[in-house]
């Protein structure tokens, strides 16, 4: 049957002379394509002790972020939660109290705000529903654990530290 | 005079009773058609007037005197005449009149969405999502108040207020003397009691209900939780105060919060007494007879992936 493109080509298939025959030459040019790359560049970096650089919208675990004044930004709308297609998000919202000014940006915070990270699918979607530019996925990959409860994130992890000046 | 009148709004054709306003003809219709209203309640008498949200053209003002209303009215006061031609959504007058309407009632408001209670069933919200801009050219500083204990139950939000009065009908209809009204004028006015006299009436809770935004909230419910994650539960109970016909909002197993049952146009269908609202949280207290209808559209419905499973609370045998 004639071929619908016409680029088949039609292979010979020639004894081998006694060269080829031999074997050996060919197992040598193999063996020094194999010595070339002891001296060339690894393809691969030793991992947890040495890290790639992460792209710049690489999204990664979450981190609570704080304004220029120290104090907590997220004000428990729990706009990320109901965004969120994976359900990770949780949280209790409390009333500050007088004198907690300095803590908390606005009267209502987040008491409790846990991100479970076997749930999460690192969409990003609570970093654009957050109107309070309070939650960034900037993180590293969550590291591995044992147990799953070490993958329930609570505020301690999540909240980024005060800043020293 | 007891014929009925003919009054044509956005080309649909209605015959109403005479008195009828434009708005609740058009409520009878039904739809698109209906102008939003953020002070009208139409269980409270004298309500309206104030908001302008409702306006609407009245482009032919009856069938004996075909000349169009020189202004935009507002339809929450406007009663029909007979062969009355109105225009709401197709009048692109009135859209535009809208949106500097909503630009108005928000200069003052502190679009503190994110911490207040009402965001989720707030009207400011849905009419500003609906016809408002993205944008407010006022550049000047917002009016501020403290916020204000009304009794111990329920808590003023003076910041968030649009000055609607429902709340000030609500407080004349339930007692005999005027205890809750508006202090000063104009820029400064402000939701008061006298020195934050608390109404200690038996419906004084109604005033939350009525509220179109979060300037009067339910100090018992204050941050529980967002109103999206709550689900709304039709019960009714003996109550020898009030009809005792409630919406109960679940949260896992436990009732969260107690309000009237509201209708699509957001307004009470009944008021309820105060223990009913405030002191009956439990499971027991009340006869359930069901999940209350939330439109598919509405924030409260999202998230509920499984329509069919109900709250352990509801018999399952009803349905």
């Amino acid at each position: 049957m004639e071929s619908l493109t016409n680029r088949k080509k039609v292979l010979e298939q020639k004894p081998m002379t006694f060269a080829e025959r031999m074997y050996l030459p060919a197992i040598l040019s193999g063996l020094t394509i194999t010595l070339k790359h002891f001296f060339k560049k690894k393809a691969t970096i030793r991992y947890p002790e040495v890290k790639r650089e992460y792209s710049t919208n690489f999204r990664g675990i979450h981190s609570l972020k704080r304004d220029e004044e120290g104090r907590e930004r997220c004000t428990a709308c729990g706009l990320c939660a109901l965004s969120c297609p994976a359900e990770a998000i949780t949280m209790i919202a409390a009333e500050r109290k007088p004198g907690e000014e300095g803590l908390y940006r606005e009267e209502k915070y987040a008491a409790t705000y846990e991100i479970n990270m076997l749930r999460c699918i690192f969409c990003g979607f609570c970093e654009e529903a957050c109107p309070k530019e309070a939650i960034y996925l900037d993180g590293d990959i969550p590291p591995a654990s044992f147990d799953r409860e070490n993958f329930v994130y609570g505020k301690d992890k999540l909240v980024e530290p005060i800043h020293k000046k | 005079m007891s014929e009925k009148v003919k009054v044509t709004i956005d080309n649909i054709e209605i015959e109403v009773d005479p008195g009828t306003t434009i708005l609740n003809a058009a409520r009878m219709i039904g739809g698109d058609v209906v102008p939003p209203a953020m002070c009208y309640y139409s269980k409270l008498k004298g309500s309206g007037g104030k908001c302008r949200t409702c306006l609407v053209k009245v482009s032919q003002g009856s069938a004996k005197d075909p000349r169009p209303m020189p202004k935009l009215v507002a339809s929450c006061r406007t009663t029909v005449m007979d062969g009355m031609v109105v225009q709401n959504i197709t009048s692109p007058e009135v859209v535009e009149a809208r949106k500097g309407v909503v630009e108005f009632l928000l200069i003052n408001h502190p679009l503190d969405c994110p911490v207040c209670d009402q965001a989720g069933e707030c009207h400011l919200q849905d009419l500003s999502f609906e016809h408002g801009k993205d944008q407010s050219r006022y550049e000047f500083k917002r009016r501020t108040f403290e916020m204000v204990d009304i009794g111990d139950k329920i808590k003023l939000h003076m910041n968030r207020c649009i000055l609607c009065y429902r709340c000030v009908f609500t407080a004349d209809q339930i007692t005999d003397n005027r205890v809750h009204g508006i202090l000063g004028r104009g820029d400064a006015s402000e939701i008061g009691t006298y020195i934050s006299k608390a109404i200690d009436n038996d419906f004084s809770g109604n005033v939350i209900d009525v509220c179109p935004v979060g300037a009067l909230t339910d100090k018992t419910f204050r941050f529980k939780n967002r109103v999206w994650f709550t689900k709304p539960v039709d019960a009714h109970r003996d109550c020898d105060k009030c009809c005792g016909k409630v919406t109960l909002w679940y949260k896992g197993e436990e009732v969260i919060r107690v309000t009237g049952r509201k209708d699509q146009y957001g307004e009470v269908d009944e008021f309820i007494c105060n223990t009913c609202r405030f002191d009956k949280k439990k499971t027991s207290d009340w006869t359930i007879e069901g999940p209350t209808k939330v439109d598919r559209h509405s924030v409260i419905s999202s998230n509920h992936y499984d329509e069919k499973e109900l709250l352990p609370v509801i018999d399952r045998k009803i349905f």
